[in-house]
């Protein structure tokens, strides 16, 4: 252990660099968020994950987020247990019928001013999982959705283009 | 031999479907009732058989079997007479949740089932029976009683579908005596999406996303399996090459998944810093595939027929130097794992899956691996270029989170060293070849192939159009998932989520 501490002292580090917020996202939230929003959200985003039917994908890569390598707090960015917690709910697959009651009252318990935030392909449009008698065809079918990331899965990079649009608009 | 499998199906009834590996025999009730009672039974020269998966087509219900002392693999179906068939899991604990789902998908009874309960079926579905010629209306929504447990001071905590981390949903149903865990239920489907049903009616290559999307994590064992499926029931020869580079990228996936939840347990167990450099080193190989295949999942690259994209000379670089960077850090970490008295207080001991279990379950992947299951789909069926790589499965005997750990070290290891090999030996020439026409002939296939998590399965039945007529994709997690209840009994609850992390069952895979 001593001497990775000690490597750790010499090493560059492994945090990549920022990125730019999406234009897209910036473009979409635009229309959406107003000024008091904005000030109430301020520079930290403290959000709940639902996985609403996700394949995992959506996961492994939200997950990689909190790596050294993106480390999305170093911009406010923390996942919390509770949505009583949070600012934001970043919902991931097609909404299956299964999950609507849960996501929905994951969603009531998360207080106001509150975001939604659609993440993968999945949960933008039901990608593969369309027109099921299994699912909804995204989350858009069950909340209001303020943010879409499309991608399957979004890569990290993207996920925090995504979030970082959010934060700043 | 008497007590070979296939003896035994040609005992059982007649041979139904000629598949290149694996003889499908549709047998009659008596010997469908013969060849479960000798599921699960090991030793005493007995030649037992294992249950590889238990699912239904139109009107029968097939069940895959390995014979582990002879190495035959085959499936024995039966027909489904009145809408009934009768239940292997009266016979045999682990068909059990196979057969419910059955019942929630076809409308079929498992006669002899005592488990009444819907498995999937939540009723929030748009209909019934889904996978039935005749869907009904949606089911009637009914209380869902947990398995009752009785003494004193019991009490319950439910927990989910929701979990408190970025995982996916699913109800744990805990009864506790104090802190100590007396029974766990799951309850899972709720990330259904009727998957198998998505697939029919289309073309293996217009199904090919659907099955990479199973398991996001096993994206590429998904596909492999699928594709392979196909290209068994299509008799299909593909390019040597095309063998060389699916397995490159399964082993790809075996690597970052290892690497992410060894990580992950160290985390449950409280020493961060290890978690910290895994996740760079899974980091590493995601960036590298992205860089050779273009995709850091590797999803959509594994194809009927081939794969979607070959590697070049630049890529082989990008991989010489990854794995470079990764044989020079593993050996560090490893150490300290090794070394570190804290993290081997909470791994040692806990979530111990005792043997037995393992065998009748026939678990698949690090889970049996750790409990003694030496059982590895690379080396018990050699698929290409497995053919030509001799590989030892990596087992371990003591059965707790520690040894599950030390299963999947010593296979990043093993993988590390097969890419290697695979970098300097694959066969030049094209990567992917047309699918033939399918020349108005119903055909099957089935194949299994090892994913990080065990094996998976895939059996497919293409009509004469060569349409996709039924597929079924049964996930390592479906024998896995029932050992978890067991193995956290008598733990504390506090020790849940390194068990549950040890395992990292799939629900997707699960749920379809
Ligand atoms: S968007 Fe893609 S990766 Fe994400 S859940 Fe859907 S299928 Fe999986």
């Amino acid at each position: 252990m001593r001497t990775l501490l000690f490597q750790s002292i010499f090493a560059a580090p492994v945090t990549a660099r920022a990125p730019a917020p999406s234009a897209q996202a910036l473009e979409e939230l635009g229309r959406k968020l107003d000024k008091s929003a904005r000030r109430l959200l301020g520079r930290s985003l403290a959000i709940r994950e639902v996985d609403a039917g996700s394949c995992n994908g959506c996961e492994l890569e939200i997950h990689a987020l909190e790596n050294a390598v993106y480390d999305a707090s170093r911009f406010g960015i923390r996942f919390v247990a509770s949505p009583r917690h949070a600012d934001a709910l970043l919902v991931t697959g097609p909404v299956t019928h299964n999950m609507k009651v849960a996501l929905e009252r994951t969603f009531a318990a998360v207080p106001a001013p509150r975001w939604v935030i659609a993440a993968g392909q999945c949960a933008v449009d039901g990608c593969v999982f369309r027109d099921s008698y299994a699912n909804a065809n995204g989350v858009a079918d069950v909340l209001d959705v303020d943010l879409h990331i499309p991608g399957c899965p979004p890569s990290p990079a993207a996920l925090l283009e995504g979030l970082l649009a959010l934060m700043q608009n | 031999m008497t007590n070979d499998l296939f003896a035994l199906l040609k005992k059982a009834g007649r041979k139904a479907a000629t598949q290149r590996g694996a003889p499908r025999h549709e047998v009659k009730e008596e010997g469908w009732r013969g060849l479960a009672e000798r599921l699960g039974k090991k030793g005493s020269g007995e030649k037992g058989l294992d249950l590889m998966g238990l699912w239904a087509d139109q009107g029968r219900v097939l069940m895959a079997l390995f014979q582990p002392e002879t190495g035959q693999f085959g499936l024995a179906s039966i027909k489904v007479v009145d809408g009934a068939f009768p239940s292997v899991g009266a016979l045999h604990p682990p068909a059990i949740r196979p057969e419910r789902m059955i019942r929630d998908l076809f409308g079929y009874d498992p006669v002899g089932l005592e488990d009444q309960r819907n498995w999937i079926d939540h009723s929030t579905w748009h209909q019934s029976m889904p996978l039935s010629p005749q869907p009904a209306a949606p089911s009637q929504p009914a209380p869902y009683p947990f398995l009752a447990s009785r003494g004193e001071g019991l009490h319950q905590i439910p927990v989910g579908p929701v979990h408190a981390g970025i995982i996916e949903p699913g109800h744990f149903r805990f009864t506790c005596a104090g802190e100590t865990v007396v029974r766990l239920e799951e309850r899972l489907g709720y990330v259904h999406k009727g998957i198998e049903k998505l697939a029919q009616g289309k073309t293996p290559l217009e199904a090919a996303p659907i099955c990479a999307r199973i398991s996001g994590d096993s994206t590429v064992a998904f596909s492999l399996a699928f594709s392979r499926a196909v290209e068994e029931a299509l008799d299909l020869d593909i390019p040597q090459r095309a063998h060389w580079l699916r397995a490159l990228m399964g082993e790809l996936e075996r690597l970052a998944n290892h690497f992410g939840d060894i990580g992950a347990i160290c985390n449950d167990a409280a020493f961060a810093f290890i978690h910290a450099h895994f996740g760079i080193l899974r980091e590493d190989v995601l960036q590298a595939a992205q860089t050779c295949f273009g995709h850091r999942l590797m999803m959509d690259r594994v194809i009927p027929g081939g794969t979607a994209c070959d590697l070049d000379s630049g890529g082989r670089a990008v991989l010489l130097a990854l794995l470079d960077g990764l044989e020079e850090r593993l050996p560090a970490l490893i150490e300290l794992y090794d070394s570190t008295p804290s993290i081997q207080d909470r791994t040692r001991t806990s979530g111990r899956l005792d043997p037995g279990l393992a065998h009748a379950f026939a678990a698949g992947g690090f889970v049996g691996r750790a409990s003694g299951r030496s059982f590895d789909a690379r080396a018990a069926f050699a698929y290409p270029p497995f053919d030509r790589i001799a590989l030892e499965p990596a087992c371990a005997e003591n059965g707790d989170v520690d040894a599950r750990v030390w299963v999947r070290i010593r296979e990043a290891e093993q993988s590390m060293i097969l890419i290697r090999r695979i970098l300097a030996d694959m066969p030049d020439g094209e990567c992917r070849i047309d699918l033939p026409a399918p020349g108005n002939r119903v055909r099957e296939g089935i194949a299994l192939v090892e994913g990080f998590r065990g094996d998976v399965l895939v059996w497919v039945r293409l009509d004469r159009k060569g349409r996709i007529a039924r597929l079924h994709p049964r996930d390592p997690s479906v024998f896995q998932w029932p050992l978890l209840e067991d193995v956290i009994r008598g733990n504390i609850v506090a020790d849940f989520p390194l068990c549950n992390k040890s395992f990292n069952c799939s629900y997707s895979g699960h749920d379809l």
